[in-house]
């Protein structure tokens, strides 16, 4: 029911360094409505909702919200208390809830005052009782959250908000670790809250649920806002216009027909971080030329299975096979000489040594490499050169390659990575979550050249949260649940989505 | 508006200008104990420099009392790289004075030149062991090396205390716990007539080129620079990181073991229970005031010897405690440390639109 | 054997752990709530020394004995707020803050000390808390020797005890305290300060880290000396890991290694001739290491310890 906004950003700015984030964004929300921020990945929807949220203090701009009174006031900025006081609420992207402790402690957290002797634990509990059947947002309260599945996270996460009285919720990517019927289901409960009287700002740089589940979209690109329509005028080419500038499809692999197989897993047993996520007697097979798909939301065997596949952890059961050669028992450094390539899921963590240079992180796998080297002394100059050529070939953006690997975005580290795995034209490559954060530029570089490297011959494990890109590019499906892989011939969603929460269709 | 905004790079002028400045401001703030002390100011730091530089016997005592250092800093300089914190060098450095007096004093009667190399060996096998231990508990056990290192620097100066009570006794030394002497061609030669510096201090100074060369241009200092930054990615890589970490072990306790041997084969001549006024702890302060660089900690352990043999002069002609030494020191890590952060960061003025001035 | 046992069902014996585990079990406290925020605080052992000298100074200064205590205390927490601010918002490395404080608080109060009391021929001596002596309960069998004898500055220290158990589990406090060292973003996210959580659990536990050594001063002896603190402070460190990061079983870790400690000074009579006096004094240090090894790999290792945080972070 449109009135007057119950929320209005005006002219808000924001940069990081020389980075421009955000740039004269305005932008208003009323109430009961369920706003879309769409934007491709490093478009500045994060960032915008942080310093509604509190935890950025903007450049310049200013945020009205309406109180709890009714009046239009203006938000004092950069203070997350201030905010909570004012109805906002935000479930993070990453949840932000403290492991060791349970639901009930989470959800209290600064909602008492600190210095009380007394707890009301037992009145807060029949509170989140209530909240919990009113939202139909049910999680176990007396566990550790440590302990819980991401669904139960991610509830506790929005009873945290619900608690504190939100009025405005918002929601970075609410979806990302979901599978598609959990996400209906949650888009079911929260619009059942904003018949209430709540209203809602999503974030998501996926076009096909911002049409699925918003009133209203708002586009943002490169840290402007260039755009805002009805969900019911709009549909997957506008905005994706909109959301690019201009006109791109992501690629597609075109149907080819696969070769001998080149690596086969069987019976591999894996310790995961928890029983959830730990590798059970799993079975694969990769063919020469082929794209295997892994399916399913992250935390349910996806790590143990690359650390196996990395050679970071040695399988508690199992075998694996190259070319028919038993691999025994494996460190990193013989998976890349056997010929295995690894894209990781962090690139931080696992990928660079940030404050290394683009040079060496270039050829940080290959220090044997007697281009590299001679009795252990480095030749400056042939990696100097190494390093200038991969980066015309991948066409590196950044402050050289003498530079420190941390200071080059998102997407040119993956690039650089891409650049160091394929150098060494290896026959099996392990991309795990390889788009992740990347705009659709990178994105589309990223998928580009695993098509090629797959009709080049090489064997490909994909394993993605993203079911879009998955279809994409993936000629064999398998989904991961539980520890457990399943092969499946159906590309339908919906049966998709049914198995990756362990459903059998 | 200002915000404080973090530095991309760090330019070279700040690399070296920091630690110069942090030791610059802590020998200044020295002014304020000596007030409380009520020493006159300016004549104490004149004290000072004329206990340092006031003569060549000054000058020579001076490098004497860096040579430990210099050894003690490039265990923790290649320890702390590789984010493994060997606060054990103090230990290790009497394990490598009593291999060096086990070896040296009689056991073996063999010409000087294969003597001397032989108890540089023993000192540096033994210190090394005192680090690999350590280390193995580390990556074993994930037993922090911080706690480790240090309960076995009490350990080992208790066993010190033993043996020089009992096996390592010297039989003619009227009683007192001290070791036998060291044979005289198993001594290093001293490098000055009638001056106490010794050849310890070239064997130092030789040690933080080749610490400095392979850091730099080998393969092996890339994969211990990639280990310390970050171990994840390292292993990720395919770089032995358990390897490196109990070679860089092996070395900084080599090397911290040859402190103890250039201190009781070089200077003293035989091993006492307090051979070592916390050269390994001091050590630490040299790392850090020498960024982590071997040839910053000839510079750093210069001045740190400066300032122990100029406060000691002080303080003898002033009346002050000797403690002031420490002081300094101690604040000169302090300087470091929050230099460290200011040099990280730049102010920036922010204009009321948002653009940048 | 049956020396050993006799000294076991001793009540002197016990009373010895108790009086040597004091220091200890403030240590370990103090070090078990910076921990506990995610910070590790290794300036722990010159705060010991810090809150030895200056607590004894206090008293000899005219004092009292409890004024002496809280200007030890305060002293502590001054330290403490020195290591939390570099730790903290500026996010320097806590091992090397931590040994910057320890060798800055131990030089600087040796000089102090010196300074005001220039060498004389032994150290000069202050009147120390004395041994309680309740009616009825000093006088009761074991556990009065044991317990009820001991002086305020223990019972102050069991008393600790419970206060941190009952503020870490019982109060809006505690919780907020947990979960910054577990998840620095659950508390930001709330509303609640980072900052003010750390350096607050900081300050607090530095001052109880400096009660163990106004302990040594002012109780367990009556003057100070030059490396009185021996290594104390280390083995604190060890003793939290030990005690997964919990008071009850922090208390239990102090204890025992009292225990230990007053068993080798017995058991040098008696196996002295065989057994060199310093495989005795060795030993609590050798046992630490152990304790450490055993109880390294723990569950309840607060997640965010040694991991710096920053407001506002892109």
């Amino acid at each position: 029911m449109k009135s007057d906004p119950i929320l209005s950003l005006k002219n808000l700015s924001k940069r990081f360094g020389t980075i421009k984030a955000n740039e004269k964004i305005s932008l208003d929300l009323y109430r009961g409505e369920i706003l879309a921020l769409l934007g491709e990945n490093g478009a500045g929807k994060t960032t915008l909702m942080n310093m509604l949220f509190g935890h950025y203090m903007p450049d310049a701009g200013k945020i009205e919200v309406t109180n709890a009174s009714g009046e239009f006031i203006n938000l004092a900025l950069g203070n997350p208390k201030a905010s909570i006081a004012a109805g906002i609420g935000m479930v993070h992207q990453h949840f932000t809830l403290a492991e060791n402790l349970d639901a009930i402690d989470n959800i209290l957290l600064g909602s008492e005052p600190l210095n009380q002797l007394r707890r009301r634990r037992k009145i807060a509990e029949n509170k989140i009782i209530s909240l919990m059947q009113e939202s139909g947002l049910v999680t176990p309260l007396d566990i550790a959250v440590g302990q819980l599945t991401v669904g139960e996270r991610q509830r506790i996460e929005i009873l945290k908000a619900l608690y504190r009285n939100v009025r405005i919720l918002i929601l970075d990517e609410p979806t990302a670790v979901l599978t598609p019927q959990e996400a209906d289901s949650l888009f079911k409960n929260i619009k059942g809250m904003t018949s209430h009287g709540l209203s809602v700002i999503f974030i998501s740089h996926k076009l096909r649920e911002v049409l699925a589940y918003s009133s209203r979209i708002t586009v943002l690109r490169q840290g402007k806002n260039v755009g805002e329509i009805a969900t019911s005028d709009a549909n997957e080419k506008k905005i994706a216009e909109l959301m690019v500038g201009s006109e791109t499809t992501l690629p597609r692999r075109q149907p080819a027909s696969t070769g001998k197989p080149i690596l086969k897993l069987e019976g591999v047993s894996a310790l995961g971080r928890g029983l959830r996520d730990s590798l059970k007697n799993v079975n694969l097979t990769v063919m020469r030329g082929e794209i295997l798909g892994i399916a399913g939301v992250s935390g349910n065997g996806q790590a143990a299975l690359a650390a196996v596949l990395s050679g970071m952890t040695i399988p508690e059961m199992g075998t694996m096979t190259l070319n028919d050669e038993k691999l025994g028992n494996l460190d990193p450094a013989k998976m890349v000489s056997k010929g295995i390539g690894r894209i990781p899921e962090d690139r931080h963590r696992d990928g660079i040594i940030g404050s290394m240079s683009v040079a060496e992180n270039m050829i940080i796998e290959g220090l044997s490499d007697p281009t590299f080297q001679t009795n252990g002394f480095l030749k400056r100059e042939n990696i100097a050169a190494h390093a200038r050529n991969l980066s015309d070939e991948y066409d590196i953006r950044g402050p050289g390659i003498s530079a420190p690997a941390q200071l080059l975005s998102g997407g040119n580290i993956q690039k650089l990575i891409l650049a160091r795995v394929f150098h060494n034209k290896p026959k099996i490559i392990l991309a795990n979550q390889p788009t992740r954060g990347l705009d659709m530029g990178a994105a589309a570089d990223v998928a580009r050249r695993l098509i090629d490297a797959r009709s080049r011959g090489s064997g490909i494990i994909l394993i993605s949260e993203d079911l879009d890109e998955i279809l994409r590019l993936a000629d064999r499906i398998l989904v991961m649940h539980d520890g457990e892989l399943t092969e499946t011939q159906t590309r339908d969603r919906a049966t998709l989505g049914l198995l990756m929460a362990g459903q059998a269709a | 508006m200002i915000r404080i905004e973090a530095r991309e790079t760090l330019s070279i002028y700040w690399k070296l200008g920091l630690p110069v400045m942090s030791a610059l401001l802590a020998l200044l703030l020295a002014s304020l104990p000596l007030n409380l002390a009520g020493a006159p100011i300016l004549e104490s730091y004149k004290q000072m420099v004329i206990g340092v530089l006031g003569s060549k016997f000054a000058i020579s005592e001076m490098l004497t009392r860096a040579t430990p250092l210099i050894f003690t800093g490039l265990a923790a300089t290649l320890a702390f790289r590789a984010k493994l914190w060997n606060i054990g060098a103090e230990g290790q450095l009497y394990l490598g004075a009593m291999a060096a007096v086990s070896v040296g004093t009689g056991v073996f009667d063999i010409s000087g030149l294969i003597l001397v190399p032989l108890i540089i060996f023993c000192g540096c096998a033994i210190g090394a062991a005192g680090m690999v231990l350590p280390a193995t508990l580390k990556i074993r056990y994930g037993a922090d090396e911080v706690v480790t290192t240090l309960l076995l620097n009490f350990i080992i100066i208790i066993f010190l205390q033993y043996m020089l009570e009992g096996p390592l006794k010297d039989p003619m030394g009227l009683g007192w716990p001290q070791s036998s002497p060291i044979l005289d061609q198993g001594m290093l030669p001293p490098l000055m007539d009638r001056m106490r510096i010794h050849f310890g201090f070239i064997i130092a100074i030789f040690c933080a080129a080749v610490a400095h060369f392979m850091l730099i241009r080998s393969i092996w200092g890339l994969k211990l620079k990639a280990v310390g930054e970050n171990m994840s990615a390292a292993k990720h890589a395919g770089i032995p990181v358990n390897q490196s970490l109990i070679t860089v072990a092996a070395i900084s306790g080599a090397l911290a073991g040859l402190a103890g041997v250039s201190e009781v084969a070089g200077l003293k001549g035989y091993l006492t229970a307090d051979l070592s006024p916390g050269f390994g702890y001091t050590g630490i302060v040299v790392a850090m005031l020498a960024g982590l660089s071997p040839l910053g900690v000839v510079i750093s352990a210069l001045f740190i010897a400066s300032v122990f043999v100029g406060a000691d002069s002080m303080s003898r002609a002033m009346g002050v405690s000797s403690y002031l030494a420490d002081l300094v020191v101690a604040t000169a890590l302090l300087c470091v440390l929050i230099g460290g952060f200011v040099s990280r960061y730049k102010i920036v003025r922010i204009a009321k639109n948002g653009g940048k001035n | 054997m049956l020396e050993i046992l006799q000294i076991l069902i001793s009540d002197s014996f016990w009373a010895a752990s108790l009086r040597i585990a004091t220091p200890l079990i403030f240590g370990v406290l103090g070090a078990l709530l910076c921990e506990k925020s995610g910070i590790l605080n290794l300036g722990i052992e010159g705060i010991f020394v810090a809150g030895a000298m200056v607590g004894w100074m206090s008293v000899w200064l005219g004092a009292g004995l409890w004024g002496g205590v809280l200007a030890a205390a305060i002293a502590g927490s001054i330290l403490g707020l020195l290591h939390g601010i570099l730790t903290v918002p500026l996010g320097l490395s806590q091992h090397v803050s931590g040994l910057a404080i320890t060798l800055f608080a131990s030089s600087l109060s040796y000089f102090s000390y010196r300074t005001a009391l220039p060498t004389v021929s032994s150290p000069p001596r202050i009147t120390p808390f004395q041994p309680l002596d309740i009616p009825i309960l000093s006088d009761l069998p074991f556990l009065g020797p044991v317990l009820f004898q001991q002086t305020s500055l223990t019972f102050f220290a069991l008393f600790c005890v419970i206060l941190i158990w009952y503020a870490l589990e019982k109060t809006a406090l505690g919780v907020a305290i947990k979960a910054v060292g577990d998840n620095p973003n659950s508390v930001d996210a709330q509303g609640l300060s980072v900052y003010g959580l750390r350096i607050g659990a900081v300050m607090a536990g530095s001052a109880l880290m400096a009660l163990g050594g106004a302990f040594l001063t002012m109780s367990a002896f009556d003057a100070f000396f030059f490396g009185m603190v021996n290594g104390r402070g280390w083995i604190c460190i060890a003793l939290v890991i030990f005690a997964s990061w919990r008071p009850g079983k922090a208390l239990f870790g102090a204890i025992l290694f009292g225990a230990f400690d007053a068993l080798q000074v017995r058991l040098q009579t008696e196996v002295g001739a065989f057994v060199p006096s310093q495989v005795f004094l060795a030993a609590p240090y050798i046992l630490s290491i152990f304790a450490l090894v055993i109880a390294a790999r723990s569950a309840d290792y607060p997640r965010a310890l040694l991991k710096p945080w920053f407001k506002g972070q892109r």
